[in-house]
């Protein structure tokens, strides 16, 4: 089965306010091979989220170029759930699935594999927050992607819930492997997760530091091994990972 | 939804009692044909009803009400989409929005008159007048509220035009709509009546201009009534069932 592998050379990304001009990106480049989990680690305001917008091709007004396989399926998970509040759980989910009857009863299956059956019917303002993660993460994984974006999927959730979430997300990648690229500012959730980590410098953002990771699974972001990869690195990069050292929990709504 | 409790629900009934005495009372205490009580009323109704003129003028103005409604709806939806959603269409439309608001009813109807003849098109178009403005400045309002962040997820997903529009975007725009159905309504049931009785030969407003002309007050309560009756019934099992259905995820 041929996978997408994802090949990002932007070469800059531009904001206009007014006369002002700020660079967001520059010469922002990197090639994630297929079934690969990257993480992209940087600080607040780097261009996280205006990296995987212009991945997605939600935002097409950058120089350089996007490149991934024509008529790959692609998922995305947003900083908020981003479920539509007049659509059940199951109609959430189904909304990621073109309606064909070899697809009937895959949202459900999943929903249920997910622990959400009892709230199949439910609408999204019933759920708690990590509930509402799990759905917006069934809605990307539900057709199968071939190329998962997530930014900063797990972020204002209580600790045990966005591990859980984090075991959920390794066990569906383990599942099909696709290609994922996942956005944090949290180095131990980045070192936690993947199988390489790309570190992108403050604002205007481009890759500084790419460091293949193979450390054993199953991590924790509080284990030992975590823990010393991330002192290894601060240790080496002093400069590089200040503002990430510690955790900038208020990222956030950018 | 505000749920009726028990208690209310007997406050309720107890004024709508009351009403119907004092009236009584106040047709006993006049004793003119110029007030006549609810039972004059209730039986000149009756006679109305049954062989009357009253079953078909009622139809036909529900019709008028249907017709112009849709029209407004449509045309109000159509403009307010294009204003919330385009700078230029909205700062060119502005001004007519407002002319339309600030326009008199009678005015929009005698122009109708004048210019498309005393007919059943003109009435429709001149009561749907009226409300398009008003249509088109709620549902402008819904299109500048569209969540951005939610058409992303659709443009992530490649849903289709037709799903994207039921699904994404539209839903939004549900609240606004029945705004718009109810304040529009609520217009449309007093100006058709107008626009009848200026330039129509039957429907309610018609009918009210003949026995006006006679001082009949009687058959004048007894039309009002009726039509009152059949826009509470409309409001109650076709708006309000309409309304909880389309925003029931609200709960």
């Amino acid at each position: 089965m041929a996978r997408v592998s994802l090949d990002v050379a932007i070469a800059r990304k531009v904001y206009r306010r007014d006369a002002d001009e700020v660079v967001a990106l520059d010469d922002l480049r990197f090639l994630v091979p297929p079934g690969q989990l990257a993480c992209v680690v940087g600080p607040s305001g780097c261009g996280k989220t205006t990296l995987l917008q212009i991945i997605a091709g939600l935002d097409r007004a950058f120089e350089g170029r996007v490149r991934r396989p024509e008529g790959k399926r692609l998922g995305m998970v947003f900083q908020t759930p981003r479920l539509m509040p007049w659509l059940s759980v199951r109609d959430n989910v189904r909304l990621a699935l073109d309606p064909s009857p070899t697809r009937e009863g895959r949202a459900e299956e999943l929903l249920r594999e997910m622990q959400l059956g009892p709230s199949l019917d439910a609408f999204p303002a019933q759920l708690s927050g990590g509930q509402q993660r799990r759905v917006a993460l069934a809605r990307a994984f539900v057709n199968d992607p071939d190329l998962l974006l997530l930014d900063e999927p797990f972020q204002s959730l209580d600790a045990p819930t966005a591990q859980h979430l984090r075991e959920l997300l390794l066990a569906l990648w383990a599942r099909k492997r696709p290609t994922i690229l996942f956005v944090t500012h949290d180095l131990r959730e980045a070192l936690s997760l993947g199988d390489r980590v790309l570190f992108l410098s403050r604002g205007p953002g481009r890759v500084v530091l790419d460091l293949p990771l193979d450390l054993p699974r199953p991590r924790s972001p509080d284990g030992a091994a975590v823990e010393a990869a991330r002192k290894r690195l601060l240790e080496s990069y002093p400069d590089l990972l200040r503002g990430l050292a510690a955790s900038s929990a208020e990222e956030s709504a950018a | 939804m505000p749920s009726v409790r028990h208690g209310d629900l007997w406050l309720r009934l107890l004024s709508a009692v009351t009403l119907v005495v004092v009236w009584e009372v106040a047709a006993a205490l006049a004793a003119s044909p110029l007030l006549p009580g609810p039972t004059a009323v209730a039986r000149a109704l009756a006679k109305l009803v049954g062989g009357g003129p009253l079953p078909l003028d009622l139809a036909i103005t529900m019709w008028r009400v249907a017709a112009s409604f849709t029209l407004a709806m449509v045309a109000g939806t159509a403009f307010g989409i294009l204003m919330g959603h385009s700078a230029r269409a909205d700062s060119f439309l502005d001004l007519w929005l407002v002319l339309g608001l600030s326009l008199p009813a009678l005015v929009i109807i005698y122009l109708c008159y004048i210019w498309g003849g005393l007919s059943e098109a003109a009435a429709i178009v001149a009561v749907a007048l009226n409300k398009v403005p008003n249509t088109a400045v709620t549902l402008r309002e819904g299109a500048r509220a569209i969540d951005q962040q939610l058409l992303q997820v659709a443009d992530v997903l490649e849903l289709s035009p037709g799903r994207r529009l039921r699904q994404v975007y539209l839903p939004q725009l549900y609240p606004y709509f029945m705004a718009a159905t109810r304040s529009g309504l609520s217009l449309i049931w007093k100006i058709v009546l107008v626009a009848e009785a200026v330039g129509r030969s039957n429907g309610v407003g018609f009918r009210l201009s003949i026995y006006f002309s006679t001082f009949d007050i009687t058959n004048i309560l007894a039309y009002t009534v009726s039509f009152v009756a059949v826009v509470l019934a409309v409001e109650g099992w076709g708006v309000r069932p309409l309304e909880r259905r389309l925003t029931r995820w609200r709960a």
